[in-house]
């Protein structure tokens, strides 16, 4: 702090300081190549080591990738407009997965069902899960944030914390502390087997539910009016103001988006793991996150992108039988990397350079 | 960004006299708790009042708020991971007064346990400070990558932190073959707080229960005695350069390194002094209890410690100090009261404290939306959350929603 000092001692340190950045980002650079090609080493020597568990593991991956994608698409959403971390979005997906079991076993009783009535019982279930969690999540922004908007920025992050006990807790309050679950809804009887191991109806229909639902996304954000007034109220909130867009609705519009995609989330959780708890959207919600930020942040290819990629990372790092750091250190993997990202490449993957507002 | 910011008036540091007599009736109510309690109290308040163990509890957790308060309060960087030191802090308790490490020998140097014991049993004394020394080192390593980042950002790597460690511990078991933490199964047979057979050697006219293992009112007395160690320490710094440096990060990071703060070093600080206190009330949690184990490091207890800094005033010792000895209380001791009264009145059978997670977090968001600043708020923060908004808003004067 010795300013007076500080200064004179700085400025004979210039020339020496000014190189620092450069060696350091050529080092980073270098360690991330060699880091990339380690990884790319191992996977290959796994793939040649056995292949049929890496192509399951790799199918795995697309499988919980596709829920982390939906789950991140709302992070990043919100961020890039209010750039406020909606921690009670995990919670929003747990909610999905809990209504979307209350719909299709306890009231329709999927599991008794087959073929075209379980195709229909299904779809009810999803339009029900989307529709509450847009619902909820445009709640909270409501209740919770709208208040806050132009607070010193902890205070809706703090909130958001205290929303996401809220919401966890209410499941529990609704639901109770333990898992809920129901048999196998589909079939995982194999359509098709790769060196013995099988792909079947159970992982598809994430699949199935997750890119169509993507496409139409971005259909709604690059085509419509609504998505072009959020784009414009994250670019510059007052100059959208001023151009006339109701800025508190493409707020909203954003939270519904970000909540249906959650409520399809837990929806194809449900349907895949056939299983729910309170605390689910926890874990789903922080390496929702992680991917957002991966892919960069307010960019929603990006966190589509990093959705996927936490979901290989995931299930690498747990089903590959080669030097793979096992299950019970996915979660510091999945951390590290985001630590790593956040203090090395803040914008990610696709995003652009982030403005250093505190 | 705050520009226009309007001056807060900081009252001087000086005390009323009816504030100074408060504090003295405080203290002293705190001070003689144990004796009151087994006299007076635990006859007619037994159901609401917390005996001393859970009294120690109670004032271990307030001085983890208020270890936490440096970082949040007066640096204003949100910590989500402030369990990370409370671990660290544990650890190092078990690492250095159990049998843990048995194989390295027996190394037992003022421990309160019998000369020859295997394992390393260090004085408590020396383990609380060890541990203090080891969060506060921990706090750099991971402070000094991170700390960079700004606001939320760094909310969601400290978050990260507070994640990867309990997992490190629970799978410390097996590093490379070595067993460093037990894995799972935590640890168990640390030893307790007391001043070990050397001291007893030396005074022979006490007695022996004194100077061996201590029991429950000396374990309060001691956390009393950090608490107090933490506020005066906490009222030091606030008024300090290096206090004034952290406060001006809070308000305007960009001006503070303009007026030549040097902000890595000072959060660092911060944070680092922040563990400090974190790993020194862990160390004493697991003293008092015997044993830790990974299940008791989870981001509710970060979460916890971060509502009684809310709850109390971000930024005010005093606010931070009843906000964590209430908070801590209804943790431990007001919800089972207040729910067994509800059961008993009602002929209910209800688990009130399996809610606690819900009521904190409706308690979160109500403070948040009415009294962001906190049941005793700091004269600065207040000035601070109350300023009217501006460049975000220059839209909505020009045409009002």
């Amino acid at each position: 702090m010795g300013t007076g000092v500080g200064t004179a001692a700085a400025s004979s340190r210039r020339p020496i300081l000014a190189l620092v950045p450069r060696i350091r980002s050529r080092a980073v650079t270098a360690l991330g190549i060699l880091l990339l090609g380690l990884v790319a080493f191992w996977l290959v020597e796994n793939a040649v080591h056995d292949i049929g568990q890496f192509g399951l593991v790799t199918l795995n991956g697309i499988t919980n990738g596709s829920i982390y994608a939906l789950v991140a698409i709302g992070y990043t959403l919100v961020y890039g407009i209010l750039e406020l971390i909606n921690f009670a979005h995990g919670d929003v997906f747990s909610w999905g997965a809990m209504i979307a079991y209350s719909v299709a076993i306890s009231w329709l009783g999927a599991d008794h069902h087959s073929g075209i009535e379980l195709f229909g019982i299904l779809a009810v279930a999803l339009l029900c899960a989307g529709a509450f969690c847009a619902t909820l999540n445009i709640a909270v922004e409501r209740v919770a944030y709208r208040r806050l908007r132009n607070a010193p920025r902890l205070a809706p992050l703090i909130t958001a914390i205290g929303m996401s006990f809220v919401l966890s807790n209410a499941i529990a309050v609704v639901y109770g502390f333990n898992y809920v679950s129901s048999e196998p809804l589909l079939s995982r009887r194999a359509l098709f087997t790769i060196e013995g191991q099988s792909y079947g109806w159970d992982k598809l229909i994430v699949l199935l539910i997750t890119v169509p639902t993507l496409m139409s996304l971005m259909v709604v954000v690059k085509r419509t009016r609504w998505g072009k007034a959020m784009r414009a109220t994250a670019q510059n909130r007052d100059a959208a103001r001023l151009m006339g867009i109701d800025v508190d609705r493409a707020i909203a519009f954003a939270f519904g988006i970000g909540g249906a995609l959650a409520g399809i989330g837990g929806f194809v959780y449900l349907v895949y793991f056939t299983q729910g708890r309170f605390d689910l959207g926890f874990q789903i919600g922080l390496f929702a996150f992680t991917a957002a930020v991966l892919g960069g942040i307010g960019n929603i290819l990006g966190a589509a992108l990093g959705g996927y990629l936490i979901g290989f990372i995931e299930n690498y790092n747990s089903g590959l039988t080669w030097h793979a750091p096992g299950p019970s250190w996915t979660e510091s993997l999945i951390f590290i990397l985001l630590i790593l990202i956040l203090v090395f490449r803040p914008h990610g993957l696709l995003g652009e350079e982030l403005s250093t507002r505190s | 960004m705050r520009s226009r910011l309007r001056l807060p008036s900081v009252p001087p540091a000086t005390r009323t006299r009816l504030e100074r007599a408060l504090l003295a009736v405080c203290f002293c109510t705190l001070a003689l708790y144990p004796w009151l309690y087994s006299n007076y109290l635990s006859t007619t308040l037994t159901q609401w009042l917390p005996d001393t163990s859970t009294a120690f509890v109670i004032l271990a957790f307030t001085v983890m708020g208020l270890g936490l308060n440096f970082v949040v309060g007066y640096a204003g960087l949100l910590d989500l991971g402030y369990v990370a030191f409370f671990a660290a802090g544990a650890y190092v308790a078990g690492w250095l007064a159990s049998e843990q490490f048995a194989n390295a020998g027996s190394v037992v140097f003022g421990g309160t346990v019998l000369p020859k014991t295997p394992g390393i049993h260090l004085s408590p004394w020396l383990v609380l400070l060890a541990a203090a020394l080891f969060s506060a080192l921990l706090g750099v390593v991971i402070g000094v990558p991170t700390l960079r980042l700004r606001g939320d950002y760094l909310a969601i790597v400290t978050l990260g932190f507070g994640e990867i460690i309990p997992q490190f511990v629970r799978n410390g078991d097996n590093l490379g073959g070595f067993n460093l933490t037990n894995g799972a199964f935590g640890m168990n047979g640390i030893d307790g707080l007391g001043f070990g057979n050397t001291v007893h050697h030396a005074i022979h006219t006490l007695p022996s229960n004194f100077l061996n293992e201590l029991d429950s009112r000396w374990y309060y007395w001691t956390a009393l005695a950090l608490v107090v160690v933490t506020i005066v320490t906490s009222l030091l710094l606030r008024d300090s350069r290096l206090g004034r440096a952290w406060i001006a990060i809070r308000e305007d990071e960009d001006a503070a390194a303009a007026m030549g703060v040097p902000l890595m070093r000072t959060k660092t600080l911060s944070y680092a002094i922040g563990a400090f206190f974190g790993g020194a009330a862990g160390a004493m949690i697991t003293l008092q209890a015997g044993a830790t184990s990974p299940d008791a490091f989870s981001l509710q207890v970060s979460i916890f410690v971060l509502c009684m800094v809310i709850l109390g005033g971000i930024g005010n010792v005093w606010g931070v100090t009843l906000g964590g000895i209430l908070l801590a209380y209804v943790n431990y001791k007001g919800l089972f009261a207040a729910g067994n009264t509800f059961n008993s009145t009602f002929g209910t059978n209800v688990d009130i404290s399996q809610y606690a997670y819900l009521i904190y977090g409706v308690a979160i968001v109500l403070f948040m939306l009415v009294r962001p600043e906190g049941l005793i708020p700091s004269a600065r923060r207040r000035a601070e959350l109350v300023e009217e908004p501006e460049e975000e808003n220059v839209g909505a004067e020009a045409s009002p929603a």
